[in-house]
């Protein structure tokens, strides 16, 4: 999900030769050990700089994901449906965009400035969720994002409450909290839409089928049996395929329960594995979106562009206003 | 169905000045409410986003408050969704003031230090309110209103006396706004009733220390105000603009769409 290693293998062995570095193995081990033992890492500390770089990688594109995810959710803030609805979805895209200064605040720690990883993103550089490049064209939407989306956060998250890392872990308490608000609030959503007229049935259901791949392949490839670097370092808990199993089967029953169906003819209760089987994940979209920014990614980026554009001058005059301030005070305390 | 017929079936207007008042309160509310959650997502600073849907959260949800306490009066819908949502454009009885578009963050500033700062003299005058519901709402929202004077300000003081760009907007958000301030202090006929029934006490005899309160800031900005204006008036007698009705398009198209619904 947000956290999600979204580079390409090309992209990713490009980064690993640049940091091939002079840390030598008796370094290497004795963080490894600090690790093995428990240890939380500090931004004080001394660390590799492979696990510095995979943090800030991690915890920016987590950032961006909740900057750019407002967008989708901010669709219908002007035509949600009720006074109730509307400041609900204005509270949760405040509470998103809490979490993106929060997580740019943990990356900073590391080492680089907000500024710098913002340019990465509006560059194109940086990536963000998949998810979000997805549109939101009905009402529903904001019921299955808030259900699917951020339960499949969540379920990524939770482990991250143990991440090695400090200031990530302790940040990560606190959004999960909130988003298991949002899950629950998403779901009541879509709840209320499926016990509705046949009308807004229709509407839960043709969200559910156009959310619950997508929300799949928040979890990345599958890597199942891989033993990573990032869990080594205790950076990632679980396996992709792990905690996308998770999420299968705590939704598949939430689902049965609003009579709504999961659009994968191959899902099945397997008495065996004690776990649902589902069908294909179409692989190639996911990639698709990664490189091509899906249905709505080149408009996401472009909204931001304009925002951060929009905003030069503002941060211009502050910055002057500022400097003006001083000079005054300077120029007071001096006499 | 056409729209009218839609709405004349799902909504009433008061036929008390006391409610037609709120009304124009709970619309003034909600009308920028939904102009400034017109920028979540595009504000031009991470921060400034945070802080402006803030305040149309602040804003929507004294205008639910203020909805259902005409509803509790006057029964004129069978509930606030319908009431904010459901009539024709005319029915609309908020200043013209809150319906400006978000031209750029000086006319967002502008615009909402105008309107907060006369806000808080025209809750303050509800807190002697012989409804107590009322008064305890003016009560609740004068808490926000004190924090948005509070913000509102101090980016008027950063923009006005910032760069010679942030200054230009300014003097073109002020000149264009300041048209629209004499419409909030307006003793109409409705205004006069309710003070006489004592709904609301007598807000209007603060214009002049508003208006020296305004212009204070505005020199402190480097900014002046506009004289000889001509004002622009009407909104609280349903006589809107043009801006308004894209507003409702958006904000009414789900109640129109699906009537009588959960949601």
């Amino acid at each position: 999900m947000y956290s999600t290693d979204l580079r390409t293998d090309a992209e990713k062995k490009s980064a690993g030769e640049a940091l091939r570095s002079v840390e030598d193995a008796a370094f290497l081990a004795a963080f490894q050990k600090r690790i093995d033992d428990g240890a939380i890492i500090e931004p004080k500390d001394d660390m590799p700089e492979k696990y510095r770089k995979t943090l800030t990688r991690q915890i920016s594109q987590h950032a961006h994901s909740e900057i750019i995810g407002m967008l989708p959710e901010g669709n219908w803030v002007t035509r949600a449906p009720s006074l109730k609805r509307k400041m609900i979805l204005l509270a949760k895209i405040q509470d998103e965009a809490g979490h993106g200064l929060y997580l740019y605040s943990a990356a900073e720690t590391l080492g680089t400035k907000r500024d710098d990883m913002v340019a990465d993103l509006l560059s194109g550089k940086a990536k963000y969720s998949t998810i979000f490049t997805y549109p939101t064209p009905s009402w529903a939407d904001m019921g299955t994002v808030g259900w699917l989306v951020d339960g499949a956060a969540i379920t990524n998250q939770i482990p991250l409450c143990r991440c090695s890392y400090g200031p990530y872990a302790r940040a990560m308490v606190r959004v999960c909290k909130e988003e298991s608000f949002h899950q629950r609030q998403g779901y009541e959503v879509v709840t209320v839409l499926a016990r509705g007229t046949a009308e807004q049935k229709k509407m839960a259901q043709e969200s559910l089928d156009r959310i619950w791949w997508p929300s799949l392949m928040m979890f990345g490839p599958s890597d199942a049996g891989q033993v990573s670097q990032n869990m080594k370092w205790k950076i990632k808990r679980h396996s992709n395929d792990e905690l996308r199993q998770r999420f299968i089967d705590a939704t598949v029953p939430q689902a049965e329960i609003l009579g709504l169906k999961i659009p994968d003819p191959d899902l099945k209760w397997n008495e065996e594995r004690g776990s649902y089987d589902i069908g294909e994940i179409n692989w190639d979209e996911f990639w698709g979106v990664i490189k091509g920014g899906g249905t709505c990614g080149k408009m996401r980026i472009r909204d931001r562009k304009t925002a951060h554009k929009d905003g030069e001058w503002v941060r211009a005059a502050a910055a002057a206003y500022a400097e003006k301030q001083e000079r005054k005070h300077s120029a007071i305390a001096a006499e | 169905m056409s729209k009218s017929e839609t709405s004349q079936a799902l909504c009433a207007m008061p036929t008390s000045d006391e409610m037609t008042y709120v009304l124009r309160l709970a619309d003034n509310a909600m009308i920028l409410g939904q102009r400034l959650a017109e920028m979540c997502g595009h504000a031009p600073e991470m921060e400034l986003d945070i802080a402006l849907t803030n305040f149309s959260l602040d804003l929507i949800g004294q205008a639910a408050l203020l909805y259902d306490c005409v509803l509790a009066r006057e029964n004129l819908a069978p509930n606030s969704d319908v009431l904010a949502m459901t009539r024709e454009q005319s029915q609309y009885l908020s200043c013209l003031l809150v319906a400006q578009p978000n031209v750029d963050f000086a006319h967002i500033i502008v615009r909402h230090y105008m309107f907060v700062t006369f806000q808080k003299r025209q809750y303050e005058a509800l807190l002697s309110s012989k409804d107590k519901q009322l008064a305890a709402i003016a009560e609740k929202a004068l808490k926000e209103i004190a924090y948005q004077i509070r913000f509102s300000k101090a980016w008027v003081l950063r923009l006005g006396d910032g760069t010679d760009e942030s200054h230009e907007r300014m003097v073109e958000a002020v000149d264009c706004l300041w048209r629209y301030s004499g419409e909030l202090f307006d003793k109409d006929d409705v205004l006069c009733s309710v003070i006489g029934s004592g709904l609301t006490a007598d807000f209007t005899n603060g214009y002049q220390n508003w208006q020296d309160e305004v212009s204070d800031v505005f020199a402190e900005a480097t900014l002046n105000i506009p004289s000889d204006t001509h004002m622009l008036m009407g909104g609280y007698l349903g006589k809107q603009e043009d801006h308004l009705g894209h507003i409702l398009v958006d904000m009414q198209y789900m109640q129109l769409k699906y009537p009588n619904l959960e949601w």
